[in-house]
């Protein structure tokens, strides 16, 4: 005999937040390379200033979780929910800080002539944005495989970026009037590869919240 | 009487039944063979102090425990949770045999403490009360004095040397969180005493004759949130010296103190694992609905 609990429909409303969070975090990032591939600083500022909304529901989801803990003191796959919420929002918020980050490099970018076309960085940029989008369609339906896929896709981009920073190392050393770009493209990929990171640990997240196994810092790094 | 007396202070008592053990060990085996399918973490680490085996409880008609088998550990606390009328208090009041005065009761399988069968008919059932405490829900303390209450249980077995009283009441009273309430008016009656300070009387009561385990059925249900507190904190302290069975209804209680919980429910046990793991991560379903508040 399974009882309604007002519960339930607080716990659906957490998720709901945590899904426009979500939402928003993923558009951040997306805007973020679309402003570095146009080179559209307009753009670019408008990400910059949004980043700010996200912070916002950061604090409004850690301010739910408290909340729920202290007055209902959940248990079993409710507790999980509750303390992936907290954790996941706090993904969320650094995937969008560093969205920030890569529209203030693509700012100073485009100040100057472009370097070279970019084709490994919208690479990296659209793997890890998929990374990002999958990783919170796993949490919305609460889909462990579809995890899993995530944390394994972490390699590519981490490959990608070793690609990349050997080539925009050979531009230094070839001639030293590219450093200042290249280092910058080479903050955005590293930028790129922590969203990656990220989207890795929100998938985690995911597995320790359907199952109750926690993956991280596991070796394999996808335990079954 | 000296022979009790240097029992009371020999510590527990073995139990000469040779049958019982036997049976004991052969059991044993198969359960450990069973209890290798858990996950590492979710299985009890310490050796089982009580074991119950394949036990079915009837009131008359009515059989009211299905076929129960559940290891309780030693030195640690064992919450039973489950909803009004699935059978835990039943099993609990099995664990010392208070059952047994009830008209048209009677039960198949065994329970073990320490390998040796409580039902076996050549145990002393005053001795297994003595090993085996049990503290209500209802604070129940003898209209007499302080002292007289927990006095009663060394006395009821013969002890008459005052200091050595002296010396197992006040322990007592330490060892349920009660003396420095109390020290300086143990003549008084108990029954100016607070509700929660009844309860931990009664828990000194219950220390007083040394068990080995103490059986509780919703001890705190009845006690404001300090006094459940102060119980709750002692158990912590209690575990240490013997093994502390709690039935209660209340699941964060269960969760605060024991160490291993289980769920049972219509006469069944659904589920027994280490209590951070069954609060976590539950592996039935039930158990999950149960927890979080979505039945029962």
């Amino acid at each position: 005999m399974v009882q309604h609990r007002h519960f339930d429909e607080e716990l659906a409303e957490l998720k709901t937040k945590l899904a426009r969070m979500a939402g928003l975090a993923e558009d951040q990032i997306d805007k973020a390379l679309t402003a570095l591939v146009t080179r559209d600083s307009a753009l670019a500022c408008r990400v910059i200033e949004r980043d700010h909304k996200v912070n916002a529901m950061d604090v409004e989801i850690d301010e739910a979780c408290i909340q729920l803990l202290a007055l209902h003191q959940p248990a079993a796959r409710d507790l999980r929910l509750v303390t992936t919420a907290m954790k996941l929002s706090t993904e969320l918020e650094r995937i969008s800080d560093l969205s920030e980050s890569i529209c203030e490099r693509a700012i100073e970018l485009n100040e100057e002539p472009q370097l070279k076309p970019y084709i490994d960085i919208p690479r990296m940029g659209s793997l890890a944005r998929v990374m990002v989008k999958e990783s919170i369609d796993a949490f919305v339906k609460e889909d462990a495989k579809l995890a899993r896929k995530v944390v394994m896709d972490d390699d590519f981009v981490d490959d990608l970026m070793e690609q990349l920073f050997r080539e925009l190392l050979s531009f230094m050393v070839e001639n030293p009037q590219t450093i200042s770009r290249a280092i910058r493209l080479s903050f955005i990929a590293k930028s790129l590869e922590r969203v990656a990171d990220h989207a890795t640990n929100i998938a985690e997240l995911v597995v320790y919240l359907v199952e109750g196994k926690i993956i991280r810092h596991t070796s394999p790094p996808v335990p079954l | 009487m000296p022979d009790q007396q240097s029992r009371m202070s020999s510590g527990p008592l073995v139990l000469a039944t040779p049958l019982g053990v036997k049976m004991g060990r052969e059991t044993m085996k198969r359960e450990e063979a069973a209890d290798s399918s858990f996950s590492k973490e979710n299985v009890v680490q310490t050796k089982p102090k009580l074991r119950v085996q394949r036990f079915s409880f009837f009131y008359g008609p009515v059989k009211s425990l299905f076929n129960i088998d559940v290891g309780i550990p030693e030195h640690e606390v064992t919450a039973f949770i489950g909803p009004s009328g699935c059978g835990k208090s039943t099993l609990l009041r099995c664990m010392n045999r208070l059952n047994d005065l009830i008209e048209g009761a009677r039960h198949e399988g065994n329970i073990l403490i320490d390998d040796v069968d409580i039902f076996d008919p050549r145990i002393d059932i005053t001795d297994l009360r003595k090993r085996v405490g049990m503290v209500f829900q209802k604070s129940n303390p003898f209209p007499k004095s302080i002292y007289e209450n927990v006095a009663y249980g060394p006395r009821l077995q013969g002890m008459r040397n005052r200091p050595m009283l002296d010396d197992i009441v006040e322990r007592s009273l330490r060892g349920a969180g009660l003396w420095e309430e109390v020290k300086d008016r143990l003549h008084k009656s108990a029954l100016g005493l607070s509700g929660g300070q009844q309860q931990r009387l009664c828990i000194a009561r219950a220390l007083a004759v040394k068990p080995e385990v103490l059986l509780m059925d919703e001890p705190c249900s009845a006690l404001d949130p300090i006094a459940t507190g102060i119980i709750e904190e002692l158990l912590f302290s209690l575990k240490k010296e013997l093994t502390v069975v709690i039935v209660t209804h209340n699941m964060q209680q269960a969760a605060r103190v024991s160490d291993s919980t289980a769920f049972m429910y219509l006469g069944q046990l659904v589920e027994f694992g280490r209590t951070k793991q069954l609060f976590t991560n539950p592996s039935k379903k039930q158990t999950e609905d149960y927890i979080t508040g979505r039945f029962g």
